[in-house]
């Protein structure tokens, strides 16, 4: 902890460089023709263009979500945006010997590795990742050592092309392109993004991660993630994002499904670090993403676990349809708000079958002038017997500036259900601060470790090497917001 | 080891101490005894730096520095520990834990290396076997659901493992059952040497018995209004405060 803590040195956004990549992009704005350009790149058969194509008429009748968020930006020029920024050259990458150096340089200094270090023997905690930088997946690690034990785990494109029926059958089906308006856009425009099936009874054997990175400037990074777990079968899923820092704002809308079959279980785990904006409010990213999972079959369970220290504005409600008897849902989430930033975040669990259980923690961390808001919707549906859950929604609030609202949404239509919602609202304790400096820790080590502390419950739940890091942003993003 | 030379500090508007004096010299035990109000607790606050408090006037010299141009941080790390009356809640940050960061800080402060981990354990050991305090205890996060002697127990624990130069115990006695004080007591009595001084505030002669002082002083209004030796305590205990304040009023 404490060594972590010395690592920190720079309030800056450490990540807000950007690389020399030569890239191809399409030009600014959206029509059906930027579509079929899109499609055409990617070389994609007809199904999926007109997947894109149908989503994209149904994105033009509807209208862009403002009112119920508790969120406050300028109107989105969505012809200003740049929707396909690829790196060059398009060709196929057979070793990593051909990947741009610039390109590794950039994955090095986001300390990602893409070489595929050897395993030793006994040791398997390495970590399979997904690079996609901009809208293309660039780099794919440890794909021979799981394709041994059947888990697909490739970028989006390639298994548009390689597993066409596994798309076919599961894109769409937890969130439909008609779901909500950046679902729909995100359906038309989508460019790559991590696919993984999990065969029956297979659990995987390492972390699977998607490192996701818009550089190109003026660009919408529009990814789609598809993970699938067959009876049995286990995963647990890593994605981490940065941007460059720019004045202007990025949009990013993506769309993750998941799928949990029969005794499955799948945790997925977010560290989410879009550039955020400056410390008065320029720039930064939109981070308007539908993350939605189906516990289709009996006895499933499927854990979303996020840490939101980034973005301008982030609209994110990673949701579970507990459709299966006795599935499990849970959602466990810290979210770090600073200077200028804006969050409307949480949850739906949608309990459907019988015994089923949702936990919701939530722990929103308010700074500065930034908004930090929770916004959660727990469904017990009728004929859904004996559903539980859980709720605890706790804000933490540093300066008087900033502000934390609560947003539950519960609605029952059976009896038996037990429904428990617990909320509390803190200010960070001049007490608790003054303790710490009696003891000899700064202001800025004091608040981390309080942070941190608040946040435990969460951190917690994460893999080893996310928590390490996560602890780092938290106490990063919130330097200077005390004293 | 600390001289305090008419200390004026107070909130606000609002004075509460009125000139303080004190010099505590290395090894020495100073108890401060005194009415409810009469700024003790203040007068603990201030020195360790609380940044409510303005200091109006005065000067206080720790082991020759200027106490009151340090941030609280620093006087820390200077060796001042204050034991508090209401010791704070940390949810989520584990004894162990925050005392590992304390003392890393410190020992930087000073130039030193972390300390290695078995050390550490050890010390860890050794220190909760002085105060007697449960190793689960240590454990849990940082006085989270301790009850209110379990709290003050924990004070002294920290103060054994940060072994500074002088330390300050607010009324760490109150709220104490017989044997939570006397195995508290031995604990102080076990780390005083004649390089660490103690400053005791407390209201009852009891703790007196175990940690014996070597001077007594009471405070009232904002200053020392009387000191002597350990048998101080006694009249106070047998008398009251009364007669003290009164003699304060005539002279006013
Ligand atoms: N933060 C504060 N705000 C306003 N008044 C304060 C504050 N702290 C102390 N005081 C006032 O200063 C005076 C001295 O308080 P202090 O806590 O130092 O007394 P004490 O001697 O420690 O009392 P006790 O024996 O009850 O612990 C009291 O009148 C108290 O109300
Ligand atoms: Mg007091």
């Amino acid at each position: 902890m404490s060594d972590i803590l010395e690592e920190i040195t720079s309030s800056e956004y450490k990540y807000g460089f950007t690389s020399n990549i030569e890239m191809e992009t399409a030009p600014k704005g959206l029509s059906e023709d930027i579509i079929r350009f899109i499609s055409q790149k990617k070389n994609e058969p007809d199904w999926m263009l007109e997947f894109r194509l149908q989503a994209f008429r149904k994105w033009q009748t509807m209208e862009e979500p403002k009112h119920w968020a508790h969120l406050n930006y300028p109107k989105i020029d969505f012809q200003d945006i740049i929707y396909y920024a690829a790196p060059k050259p398009k060709k196929k990458l057979n070793s990593l010997d051909e990947v741009d150096p610039e390109l590794l340089k950039t994955f090095e200094k986001l300390g990602i590795s893409l070489e595929e270090q050897k395993r030793l023997s006994g040791v398997e905690s390495t970590i399979a990742v997904d690079a996609v930088i901009d809208s293309v997946s660039v780099k794919t690690t440890f794909k021979e050592v799981l394709a041994e034990k059947g888990i697909i785990f490739c970028s989006f494109s390639e298994a548009v092309h390689e597993h066409p029926e596994l798309v076919k059958k599961y894109m769409g089906s937890v969130v439909p392109y008609t779901d909500n308006y950046y679902a729909a856009l995100n359906s038309a425009v989508f460019t790559d993004g991590s696919f993984c099936y999990i065969p029956k009874g297979v659990r995987c054997p390492m972390e699977l991660s998607t490192y996701f990175r818009i550089n190109t400037s003026g660009t919408g990074q529009f990814e789609r993630t598809l993970i699938i777990a067959d009876e049995g079968g286990y995963a647990s899923y890593l994605e981490g994002c940065t941007a460059p820092s720019r004045d202007e704002n990025q949009l990013h809308a993506a769309v993750v499904e998941i799928i949990v079959h029969e005794n499955a279980e799948i945790k997925y785990s977010t560290v989410q670090n879009w550039y955020p904006g400056d410390k008065d409010g320029k720039g930064g990213v939109y981070n308007f993403v539908t993350k939605r999972g189906i516990c289709f079959g009996d006895n499933s369970k499927l854990s979303w676990t996020q840490v939101e220290t980034g973005s301008a504005i982030t609209w994110k409600y990673p949701s579970v349809i507990l459709k299966g008897n006795n599935s499990v849902g849970e959602f466990y989430s810290v979210a770090v708000t600073n200077n200028y930033q804006q969050a409307d975040t949480g949850t739906k669990m949608i309990h459907l079958g019988s015994n089923t259980r949702s936990t919701i923690v939530s722990k929103g961390i308010s700074a500065g002038f930034s908004n930090n808001s929770y916004r959660g919707l727990v469904r017990i549906g009728k004929g859904a017997k004996n559903a539980r859950n859980f709720s605890q929604c706790d804000s933490l609030l540093m300066g008087d500036k900033c502000g934390a609202h609560t947003f539950p949404y519960i609605e029952i239509k059976d009896k038996s259900a037990i429904v428990e919602h617990e909320a509390t609202t803190s200010k960070i304790g001049e007490d608790q601060l003054f303790y710490c400096k009696q003891r000899g820790l700064d202001t800025e080590k004091a608040v981390a470790l309080i942070v941190n502390g608040y946040c435990k419950e969460v951190l917690n739940k994460l893999p080893m090497e996310f928590a390490v890091e996560a602890q780092k942003l938290l106490a990063v993003s919130l330097e200077g917001s005390v004293g | 080891m600390i001289s305090i030379n008419n200390l004026k500090a107070g909130i606000g508007d609002k004075e509460i101490l009125k000139g303080f004096n004190l010099n505590v010299k290395p090894g020495e035990v100073h108890a401060i005894m005194g009415p409810n109000g009469s700024g003790k607790s203040t007068l603990a606050n201030v020195l360790a730096g609380k940044e409510d408090y303005t200091v109006t006037d005065g000067s206080v010299t720790f082991n020759g520095k200027d106490l009151l141009d340090m941030s609280p941080e620093d006087r820390a790390r200077e060796g001042l520990f204050l034991a508090f009356q209401y010791p704070v809640e940390i949810p989520g940050v584990s004894n162990i834990n925050f005392l590992k960061t304390c003392l890393s800080e410190i020992r930087a402060y000073k130039g030193l290396p972390p300390i290695e981990a078995k050390d550490f354990l050890k010390m860890v050991k050794e220190k909760q076997a002085l105060v007697e305090l449960q190793g689960s205890l240590a454990n849990r996060s940082v006085n989270e659901g301790f009850s209110g002697g379990e709290k003050k127990r924990n004070e002294i624990f920290q103060m054994a493992m940060l072994e500074p130069s002088l330390a300050i115990l607010d009324e760490t006695d109150s709220g104490l059952d017989i044997d939570a004080l006397r195995i508290v007591a031995n604990g102080v009595n076990k780390l005083r040497d004649k390089n660490r001084s103690f400053v005791v505030i407390t209201h009852y002669q009891r703790l007196l018995d175990y940690i014996v002082p070597d001077f007594v002083h009471v405070m009232y209004n904002g200053q020392i209004v009387k000191s002597g030796p350990k048998e101080l305590a006694l009249e106070l205990e047998e008398k009251g405060y009364d007669w003290i304040k009164k003699e304060e009023e005539q002279v006013i």
